[in-house]
């Protein structure tokens, strides 16, 4: 079970939490500004990064609020937590080889308009 | 024949008493404490029980966890199906027997007894030998909160009984010093009996710990007729230091799972730690030095020595020497090639032959009269719990034997789980990693990794493994099976578990399997209770050897957790029967109780789903109440509705973007009823909301939906539109709630409500009133989810039972009937209303409900972009419909597939594709393709027939067309209708 580095709360238990999926994916300013090929990819198309990921947790058995959190999806590892809203930067992975891709793209990367 | 020592004293200090054990019927005498394995060999009980698929007779093997053959079944309670006899405490009037092959569970016994218990430290050290406690020791010295857990009963691990001196002081000694210490360190546990079964991420543990019916000194940890059997731990630590031992390997050759073979450091185990003779004259046959002083050891507790081999051409000159001055010759680039047994299959002779490096016998062999093989192949790092972070182990040939490869941060790998032999380069090892475990866990803030240590895994350099050949020692050789052209394959045993053998390998091979994990699956090789500790290894090596391909090719079988087998009983704990799931239940729960009510489960709550008087059965019951709602009155307990306070200046604004209605437009003192939907459109959840105030909302939810609901509150609020002053306030436990249903719902409220103008002029439908209800502060809401008069009273929770039993007292002129969710259902169902579960399951939008007028053209709200969407906008989705079977008496099946293609019309499917089937017939008949589902069905009172609801593939356009509903083998013909079936005019809302 992850230890989940709550930003109001400390760290708690994964149990303590609903996961949210990918963090800095914002709902459309104007949704009716993207055809339905960009809007679907909204609704439907999310990162699946093999190292750091930016996803957000809501601490429903806790504060109840939503934040974000920077978790390495290979090893589970978590470099940083924030606030709902906050960027969290992708750290130095100090790691060799495999990790460079995944640590390069930008883990807080909204998909929105990608086709737009 | 074995016996005990007379010049033995125990190491761990105790002065057990001799208690009487019964084994198999046959009273035995047992050192308090012992395990039951060393009471057996004492007692000279040499075939324990028979294996599982062979049924060959089988003895003790190992004096620990590893133990492949010794099973037993306890029948004092409390008892246990099959357990390893060398785990089995003994205690005055235990009971056991020999397991004959599977075990089988009791069908009458009571199961175990067991808690579940949480810990947090700096600092876990698993094992407790002289690696584990030297970290304990260093960690609790720089302050850090320690838990040293050891799955046996005394801590001290291989040394404890050893005759090496740690430390320059006797073992035994040095252990007594450093529990001493531990123990004077507030901060330090130590959990002994207690086996860490999972290493999980950021410091997670899970251990079982056994609690013993009586310790060696008499004490009852638990006297109760049912004692706590197993605690299962959850142990929560910034550091793991990972000082778990190694367990002896064996070697294969024929014959090799008589009763009278063991593990040489087992054997010696026996005679040391515990003072009892598992035989009076022994062959020893190892490949290492270690085997060749376990052979010193047995000598000098008093076994004969008939003979000692060892594979290697030059063994240690020190054990050879040390064997010499007792007047024993080892013969070297030898090992045991075969056995000779009694007529009861027990061990009577040991053949040794010369063998090459490969196992293979180079010429003839010696057989040897004993009662007691003591062989050894090896010690293989227990590196289970290192594998459960992903680590993937290596192969170290001057070690022969598997070493962690790289580990997490926060995990530390130590001693002979790390290779290191010594006890003293184990002990130095330990300190090292017990220290920098403590100061990085103590550095750590517990929200971010400490930075990665500059070194990988410690104490895994070879200068301090001691395997080197200063001290007159020289290093391993791998031996995996010793095969004579004429020796039996089939009778060569590598799983003495499961009973594989070197023939199920080769026919695993054979078959073309090269995988380790594909032979493991094929032979079940490794897949016993003994999870294959004296196995895994041997297995690779053979199948390395037969491929011709390196150790690590081959490697080992994935170690997933657990690392031992845990109870059922330990997992479940105290969560068994009412304390399985969490239960709610509504401040009126005991009336329904009291009235007979039958319940159903709604999300976590208990809710009355019908309340049967005298013979009734649901049907008979759920009529009446529905003609009690319809004709007269009855009344809901609908406490279970979930309820959010949503306020704040911006609350009209937030819940117009969230609702597909619009919400600001609401007047004070008016209900209005709702649809959310996720971004994709579809249905999320519906319910009324009553503006409470300018700026204060509250807002109904599904029960069982309110946490779902909340959670999607707060994301949007937190996420979306921080800007907006919005906040919630979860009250579905604070109200509960009693609906007045039915044409006589006023004629009752008139009479709880003296201050309230229930007229239908004066309090209109969908407004509500703050009054008094039978004397309690309340708020009346005019809805309604049956279409007839109701009258929703929300009370303080506390007041809900008495304001029931008020409305229950004044309605009886009017037999006012309780219904439960049943009733409740056919209602709603009758007026066409659905139920978010029901009718909708993430795929179904409100325009498929028939809900546009629901639905704001001209405000935009959460998922309104997504209906426009080419297949949301779809003409031939699947619509809500109603179904009206042929059959008026036959309740549809919820879940039953609309078809238009009547029975046995089912059309077939084209015969070009005949390349997909493997003979020329006619494939099978292909169904008819589904048009929808039933997805609400009923007997009806108001109808006087069944009548369902469901989603039908353009449906709205399909009314009076004939389809079946197929469920299962019944095929059921239905009408299509409209999904209002009573009161279409909704006349009856004013009563």
């Amino acid at each position: 079970m992850l230890l989940i580095p709550c930003p109001w709360c400390g760290p708690r238990d994964e149990a303590e939490f609903r996961y949210g999926g990918q963090a800095g994916v914002s709902y459309p300013r104007d949704p009716w500004a993207l055809d339905d090929g960009a809007w679907a990819e909204f609704l439907f198309v999310r990162d699946n990064p093999k190292g750091w990921f930016a996803e957000r947790w809501f601490h429903t058995a806790g504060c109840r609020r939503w934040c974000h959190v920077l978790r390495d999806t290979l090893d589970n590892r978590i470099a940083a937590s924030g606030p709902a809203g906050t960027q969290l930067p992708a750290p130095d992975t100090g790691r060799t080889g495999e990790r460079a891709d995944a640590a390069a793209s930008d883990p807080a990367r909204s998909t929105r308009g990608s086709r737009a | 024949m074995s016996g005990r020592r007379p010049d033995w004293n125990d190491p761990t200090g105790v002065e057990a008493p001799y208690v009487g054990v019964v084994f198999d019927g046959r009273a035995l005498t047992a050192r308090a404490g012992e395990p039951l394995s060393a009471s057996l060999l004492a007692a000279g009980v040499r075939t324990v029980g028979t294996s599982i698929s062979t049924g060959r007779p089988r003895g003790v093997y190992t004096a620990d966890a590893a133990e492949p053959c010794a099973y037993v079944r306890v029948d004092s309670s409390p008892g246990e199906a099959m357990a390893q006899a060398t785990r089995v405490e003994t205690y005055d009037g235990l009971r056991a027997a020999g397991l004959a092959g599977y075990a089988r569970l009791p069908d009458d016994r009571e199961p175990a007894r067991a808690d579940k218990s949480w810990a947090h430290c700096d600092v876990l050290v698993v094992g407790a030998g002289p690696a584990g406690l030297a970290a304990a020791l260093a960690a609790a010295r720089v302050g850090a909160r320690v838990i040293l857990a050891d799955e046996r009963p005394h801590p001290g691990g291989d040394l404890l009984g050893s005759r090496r001196h740690i430390d320059g002081t006797p073992a035994a000694e040095w252990i007594a010093a450093a529990l001493a210490e531990l123990h004077s360190h507030p901060e330090v546990r130590v959990f002994t009996r207690t086996t860490v079964t999972g290493h999980y991420d950021h410091g997670e543990h899970i251990a079982l710990e056994r609690r013993p019916r009586q310790d060696a000194t008499g004490n009852v940890p638990d006297a109760r007729p049912r004692p706590v059997s197993y605690r299962l731990w959850r142990i929560r630590t910034r550091r793991t230091v990972l000082a778990t031992g190694a367990g002896e390997r064996p070697f294969a050759f024929q014959g090799n799972d008589r009763p009278g073979v063991m593990l040489a450091g087992a054997a010696a185990r026996y005679a040391w730690r515990y003072g009892v003779l598992p035989g009076r004259r022994a062959v020893v046959s190892g490949c290492h030095d270690e085997a060749l002083w376990a052979a010193v050891d047995l000598h000098d507790a008093g076994i004969e020595l008939a003979a000692v081999a060892d594979a290697r051409p030059a063994p240690g000159t020190a054990p050879v020497a040390a064997l010499r001055e007792r007047g024993v010759d080892v013969l070297t680039e030898h090992a045991a090639t075969r056995t000779v047994a009694t007529a009861d299959g027990v061990l009577s002779d040991a053949a040794l032959a010369p063998v090459d490096r490969q196992g293979r016998v180079a010429g003839p062999d010696r057989t040897f009269a004993c009662d007691l093989l003591a062989v050894s192949g090896g010690h293989d790092p227990a590196i289970a719990l290192a594998s459960h972070t992903g680590m993937r182990p290596r192969w170290s040939p001057p070690h022969a034997a598997f070493l962690p490869g790289p580990l997490p941060d926060a995990t530390h790998c130590v001693g002979a789980a790390a290779g290191t032999r010594s006890a003293d380069a184990a002990r130095a090892a330990g300190h090292r990693a017990g220290q920098a475990a403590a100061v990085a866990a103590l550095r750590t803030d517990g929200t971010v990794p400490a930075p990665r240590a500059a070194d990988g895994t410690e104490g895994q350099t070879s200068e301090e493994d001691g395997t080197g050949d200063a001290a007159g020692g020289a290093p391993p050789m791998a031996l995996w099976a010793v095969t004579a052209p004429h020796s039996d394959a089939a009778l060569t045993f590598v799983d003495l578990h499961r009973d594989v053998t070197l023939a199920d390998l080769r026919a695993a091979i054979d078959a073309g399997m090269t995988s380790i994990e594909h032979i493991k699956r094929f032979t079940t090789v490794g897949t016993g209770p003994d999870q294959g500790r004296t196995s895994g290894v041997l297995t690779a090596g053979i199948v390395a050897q037969w491929l011709d391909r390196s150790m690590d090719q081959v490697g080992g079988a994935r170690q997933r957790p657990p690392v031992a087998p845990v109870p059922f009983a330990a997992l479940a704990g105290p969560d068994r029967g009412d304390l399985l799931y969490p239960a709610r239940r509504t401040p009126m729960h005991d009336w329904h109780v009291a009235h007979g009510a039958v319940f159903e489960d709604v999300g976590q709550w208990k809710r009355p789903r019908y309340y049967p008087r005298g013979e009734e059965d649901m049907r008979a019951a759920v009529l009446r109440e529905c003609h009690a709602a319809r004709e007269g009155v009855a009344v809901l307990d609908a406490s279970t509705l979930g309820k959010i306070i949503v306020s704040g200046h911006d609350a009209p604004v937030f819940l117009d973007r969230i609702y597909t209605g619009k919400f600001s437009t609401l007047r004070v003192g008016r209900c209005r009823y709702g649809v959310m939907c996720g971004a994709d459109g579809m249905v999320l959840d519906d319910g009324v909301a009553v503006r409470l105030a300018d700026h204060s909302y509250l807002v109904t939810t599904t029960s069982g939906n309110a946490e779902t609901v909340l959670a999607w509150l707060e994301e949007w609020a937190q996420e979306e539109w921080p800007d907006l002053c919005v906040h919630f306030t979860h009250a579905t436990d604070h109200f509960a709630t009693v609906s007045v249903v039915g044409p006589r719902a006023r004629d009752v409220m008139a009479r709880i409500a003296p201050d309230l103008d229930v007229s239908a002029e004066g309090f209109p439908f969908m407004t509500f009133r703050d009054t008094t209800v039978a004397g309690v502060s309340a708020r009346v809401l005019r809805v309604s989810f049956t279409g007839e008069l109701t009258f929703e009273i929300y009370v303080s929770s506390w007041y809900g039972r008495a304001v029931w039993e008020a409305v229950m007292a004044a309605g009886e002129p009017h037999a006012i009937t309780p219904y439960g969710t049943e009733t409740m259902h056919v209602l709603r169902a009758e007026k066409g209303f659905i139920v978010v579960g029901h009718e909708t399951d993430g795929s179904v939008t409100p325009i498929d409900l028939g809900m546009e007028w629901a639905v704001s053209k001209r405000k935009d709200f959460v998922g309104k972009r997504s209906l426009s969407r080419a297949d949301t906008a779809r003409e031939d989705r699947e619509q809500l419909v109603g179904l009206l079977p042929d059959d008026a008496g036959h309740v549809l099946a919820e879940g039953a597939q609309l078809v238009a293609g009547p029975p046995g019309a089912a059309r077939n499917a084209p015969t070009d594709s005949s390349a997909a089937w493997p003979t020329p017939t006619a494939p099978p008949p292909r169904p008819a393709p589904t048009q929808g589902r039933v997805t609400s069905a009923y007997d009806s009172a108001a109808l006087g027939r069944t009548f369902g609801l469901g989603l039908l593939r353009g449906g709205r356009e399909r009314h009076g067309e004939r389809l079946y509903a197929v469920h299962l083998d019944r095929i059921v013909p239905v009408t299509v209708t409209d999904p209002v079936f009573y009161d279409k005019e909704g006349l009856r809302r004013d009563g």
